[in-house]
């Protein structure tokens, strides 16, 4: 079996019992202690913010500055400027593209 | 009933319009998996059984660079914590057997939750769950395929078109919205901060994992002053 494969299986097992936990035992009267519920909440945002830097920055575990860090300039503009997700992510691709055709 | 159908029409628009949003996402994890090598059946195994965007992304992101499977599954069920908060507040709009309740679950992602959450009335809630939830599911494994086996036939496609900056840039925009409270703010800053100075010193996987450490600095359990928090 290859590594992907084993990820996808173990991961799959552990995300659904994430999903499924709160439809099967969680009814009207069974809560998760609050302060629980406030640590899953914010969670996702510094990791999301590590997988943005580590995306944009990283190459086999060493720091790479390359034309993505254009991109990623470019679809935050596009993002403060209230532009759709599904424009965003086009502008990132066209924003690198073009800096790589024209510096390399 | 002429009033809850516009309602319905509603939900089903915003559901689409959701899984659409999406696409140029789905696309993107397609083609990250073609430039870590990742087959197309475990592309798509991703897609329909993990079905959890940013983990997927997070998990293949590690294999990609090198990192361990632990690192890998680490990486993508921290990412996925938050799905158990969401199953737990929609829980009651979700009822039904056993099995139906079982089935059901595999949506629970961000779109389907984001979609019920907007309803009021518990019936409109499970509509909009499961609207949102399979709409984003089939065009989210059907711009998987597109994504990896299109963009594998050359791996320079992914660099010429800039293909490999739409992770970065979905990312940004998948934390955007959240960017506007000054919490997540700092939260982000800080985890941010950390995967930055970790990336050249760790392992691939461990900048993302140790970005969770972030909410130690913010301690939400502190934010909202309870009974028995003063």
């Amino acid at each position: 079996m290859s590594d992907a494969t084993i990820v996808i299986l173990l991961l799959a097992a552990g995300t659904y019992c994430l999903k499924a936990l709160g439809p099967i035992y969680f009814g009207n009267s069974r809560q998760l202690p609050i302060k629980f519920q406030e640590v899953a909440l914010l969670l996702p945002t510094p990791l999301l913010a590590a997988l943005v830097v580590t995306s944009a920055f990283s190459e086999t575990s060493s720091l790479v500055f390359d034309a993505r860090v254009v991109g990623l300039l470019a679809a935050a503009i596009a993002l403060w400027k209230k532009l759709p997700f599904f424009i965003v992510v086009i502008i990132a691709a066209v924003a690198t593209a073009l800096w790589r055709l024209a510096f390399s | 009933m002429q009033e809850n159908d516009s309602i319905r029409r509603a939900i089903r628009a915003q559901a689409v319009s959701i899984g659409l949003a999406l696409a140029p996402f789905g696309l993107a994890f397609g083609a990250l998996c073609a430039e870590a090598g990742i087959s197309m059946w475990e592309a798509l195994g991703f897609s329909a059984l993990v079905f959890a965007g940013s983990s997927q992304f997070a998990a293949v992101s590690v294999l990609a660079d090198d990192g361990t499977v632990i690192a890998a599954i680490t990486a993508g069920l921290l990412l996925n914590l938050r799905s158990l908060a969401f199953g737990v507040s929609l829980a009651p709009s979700l009822k039904g057997s056993f099995i139906w309740r079982a089935c059901i679950s595999q949506l629970m992602i961000d779109e389907s939750t984001a979609v019920a959450s907007s309803q009021s009335s518990v019936e409109n809630r499970r509509y909009g769950y499961l609207w949102g939830g399979i709409s984003v599911f089939v065009l989210w494994n059907l711009m998987t395929l597109i994504g990896v086996s299109v963009l594998s036939e050359t791996e320079s496609i992914i660099s010429d078109f800039g293909i490999d900056a739409t992770i970065p840039a979905a990312f940004l925009g998948l934390i955007w919205g959240r960017l506007k409270d000054s919490t997540h703010r700092a939260t982000a800053t800080i985890g941010a901060l950390i995967a930055l100075i970790l990336i050249p010193i760790t392992p691939a996987g461990i900048p993302v994992i140790a970005a969770a450490g972030a909410i130690i600095w913010v301690r939400p359990w502190k934010l909202k002053k309870g009974a028995d928090n003063e």
